[in-house]
């Protein structure tokens, strides 16, 4: 009886042991050298995996880090600086300050500025109305209102307004990772360099039509009047493809574009309210942009 | 027994109210919108400016790319500017806007209705012909057709196939135009048979149109090689893969044109067009269209120069019912719902359907009960229920396996779904998407 017990343990013992030497053996033979390095950045990285950076996911993100040499071309919106900061303490690399972004909607087509003139049928998905025309308004630039940038967004940034039929970006939470950029069918959400205190001052248009066909179809269009170009101190706005074009990074926020712009598609968001003396004009010119204000707020 | 395709197809009621209504031409209007791009393909390029005089039949916008079509002005008058407009596309696109000033054409076409049977030039001057004439596919795709007429190297067209068979439901320009220009669809043929070198040339016809079938049956016996070949009825029997297996038994391999099995398929329409720029000079500047509905007073059957807005072809027919739900170019299986009116006439515009109210909006979708009527009724032999959740769910790679791009796109899935679900919107996606995988590795 102690026989059959001493054999079983001997045999048993004797197979776990050749079959260790062998696994040891065959993991010196198929080792593969992986830089611990990866391990480490990817551990400082925010785990996100959104593809904001232009990498599938944050682990090949941390294996391009170790790599290459320059880390200025690499960046991962959703850590920001930060994160970027310590990516290369770990490496020992040195990288420059990006100024974060911001996404913004550059479509202000609400209902009442925006007639329906048709009724769109169809799945409720952006870009499928997108390929069957130009949607529901007379406008075919502008926000169609499926909601395919907030299905896109991970961080919970973008939610439809049942009132504005718009979708609106919370910009606490907004990573700039630019899904929704990608998403959109229409090319209406851009990423903005952030300015102090959150304040923004954009064309919220990117309808390319004429001026006549703009205004006919929406009240808030830009009509691409060069009004603003002409009174810009800054050079900060372009004209082109029938439309006024703010870049951030001359804009120094003085709001003088807007005040002259003669349709309202300026807005400029984050601001305190105007001075009495300028306060009349505001509410006399625009009235909805006092609403964007307020809202935004 | 009769021929038809063995999978799937289904059969949606007919309703070819117009089927006996005389073509009419409809009246010059004042002014035209003509569209550059009303072909697939690169859009033409406008080369007249405002203020130019042109003629009916002169060129006004040359092919802008291989696959492309000249476009030619289908009235007399002055450009009075160039502009974009709502086409049937559903977006704002160039086109060429021509105050009609009487009605004179250029000197070169003859304007006579004699039959000319003597076929007097060559294949290459054929195919310079309908180059130059600017003929398109008039079933519907509007591919250039000379294009379609150079057999690629090492492929060898046999069988020329002329699709008469007008699938759609409610559309009858097709049988008109057969019942009307028999003799010129004939020597079309023989004009298309000369180009590709082929002997044998067959014109499918559904069972549904018996006095084209006898009438062209009849005529066929004075031509050589041709012949009538009657179908059973059943859509989406004039799609090209359809047509070939229906009529000469082969399949056209997945991905492949129907030159890998030695066919060419045209559109009647499209063959009498190649007859009139051939023996006639006369470029491709007018067509026929149904202009129907259920509640529409006179259903017509009309010939419509291009560039006239939609609404004054309605208006031919007894103007816009009260009931009018949507307006529809093309039919209503295949075709797309005009976002506006004064969207103008192109060449790819076989009719105008106007649906009443009760008609014309989508049932609320509900979810897949796994019946698959759709797989059932794909002429391609496709899952459509697959397709669209691969879609919803954005695995393009896996719809591309599932071959998307096999989809003809002939709404059978649709039409029978019991759950109304939007089948062929996400698979338009699908196949829109993988599309650009597909432009994208060839690229890298």
């Amino acid at each position: 009886m102690s026989d059959i017990v001493l054999y079983t343990i001997l045999t048993v013992t004797a197979v776990g042991v050749t079959a260790a030497t062998i696994l040891y053996f065959a993991a010196q033979k198929f080792k593969v050298y992986e830089d611990p390095r990866i391990d480490q950045v990817e551990e400082a990285l925010p785990a996100a995996n959104c593809g904001g950076c232009g990498y599938p996911g944050c682990r090949n993100f941390a294996e391009v880090c170790v790599n290459t040499d320059d880390l200025d071309s690499l960046f991962c919106p959703v850590g920001g600086n930060e994160t970027m900061a310590s990516v290369a303490s770990i490496l020992g690399k040195a990288v420059t300050e990006q100024a974060p972004k911001v996404a913004v909607i550059r479509c202000n087509g609400q209902p009442q500025f925006r007639a329906r003139t048709t009724e769109y049928n169809g799945a409720i998905n952006c870009t499928i109305e997108h390929m069957n025309g130009a949607g529901d308004t007379a406008c075919q630039y502008g926000c169609l209102g499926g909601g395919e940038c907030v299905d896109a967004c991970n961080f919970d940034a973008i939610h439809m307004n049942a009132e504005t039929l718009l979708p609106e970006v919370i910009d606490d939470l907004c990573t700039a990772c630019g899904a929704c950029v990608e998403a959109c069918p229409r090319d209406i959400i851009e990423l903005r360099t952030k300015a102090k205190k959150d304040r923004k001052i954009f064309v919220s248009c990117v309808s390319q039509d004429k001026g006549i066909t703009t205004k006919k179809a929406c009240d808030v269009g830009c009509i691409s009047c060069s009004k603003c170009f002409k009174v810009c101190p800054y050079d900060a706005i372009t004209m082109g493809n029938n439309i006024a074009f703010i870049d951030a990074d001359k804009c120094r926020l003085c709001r003088k574009c807007v005040v002259v712009c003669p349709t309202s598609s300026i807005l400029e968001i984050g601001f305190p309210p105007r001075r009495v003396k300028e306060e009349k004009v505001v509410a006399k010119e625009k009235p909805d942009n006092v609403d964007n204000k307020e809202k935004n707020a | 027994m009769l021929k038809t395709f063995p999978k799937g197809g289904v059969h949606p009621p007919e309703n070819k109210i117009s089927a006996d209504k005389a073509i009419v031409e409809l009246p010059l209007p004042k002014k035209v919108f003509i569209p550059i791009s009303q072909h697939i393909g690169a859009p033409a390029k406008i080369i007249v400016k405002r203020g130019d005089i042109v003629k009916v039949g002169q060129i006004i916008a040359s092919a802008g790319g291989y696959v492309s079509a000249n476009i030619h002005s289908s009235v007399s008058g002055k450009v009075a500017k160039l502009d974009k407009i709502f086409d049937t596309s559903g977006y704002r696109k160039d086109v060429v806007v021509i105050d009609v000033n009487g009605d004179e054409w250029l000197e070169s076409i003859d304007k006579t209705t004699t039959l000319i049977k003597d076929i007097s030039v060559d294949s290459e001057e054929i195919l310079k012909k309908i180059t130059e004439c600017g003929i398109v596919g008039l079933g519907g795709a509007t591919f250039p057709t000379h294009v379609k007429l150079k057999v690629p190297p090492k492929k060898i067209a046999t069988t020329l196939i002329i699709n008469g068979v007008e699938c759609e439901p409610y559309l009858t320009s097709d049988h008109r135009l057969m019942m009307e220009k028999s003799e010129e669809l004939m020597v079309g043929t023989q004009i298309l048979m000369k180009a590709l070198a082929v002997d044998i040339a067959y014109i499918g016809i559904e069972n549904n149109k018996l006095d084209a079938i006898q009438k062209l049956s009849e005529l066929a016996t004075q031509y050589k090689g041709i012949e009538v070949v009657p179908l059973k009825v059943k859509y989406p029997q004039g799609g090209e893969k359809q047509l070939i297996k229906a009529i000469i038994n082969r399949e056209v391999p997945s991905g492949g044109l129907p030159i890998d099995v030695g066919a060419v398929v045209h559109n009647v329409g499209t063959t009498v067009a190649v007859y009139e720029a051939v023996q006639k000079n006369k470029p491709l500047f007018e067509r026929i269209v149904t202009v129907t509905g259920k509640s529409v007073k006179e259903p017509q059957n009309l010939l419509v120069r291009i560039g006239i807005p939609v609404i004054q072809l309605i208006e031919a027919a007894g103007g816009l019912p009260e009931d009018t739900g949507k307006v529809i170019s093309g039919g209503p299986m295949m075709g797309k719902a005009l976002n506006s009116l004064d969207v103008p006439m192109a060449k790819g515009t076989s009719g105008i359907l106007i649906m009443p109210e009760d008609e014309s909006k989508r049932k609320d979708d509900k979810p897949c009960i796994r019946c698959t009527k759709c797989v059932s009724v794909c002429p391609m032999g496709l899952e459509p229920f697959l397709l669209m959740t691969l879609g919803e769910n954005q695995l393009w790679e896996r719809n591309e396996d599932e071959r998307i791009m096999d989809c003809i796109e002939c709404g059978s899935c649709v039409f029978v779904c019991p759950s109304d679900r939007a089948l062929l919107d996400y698979i338009r996606l699908g196949k829109n998407k993988v599309g650009q995988l597909i432009r994208e590795r060839k690229v890298n």
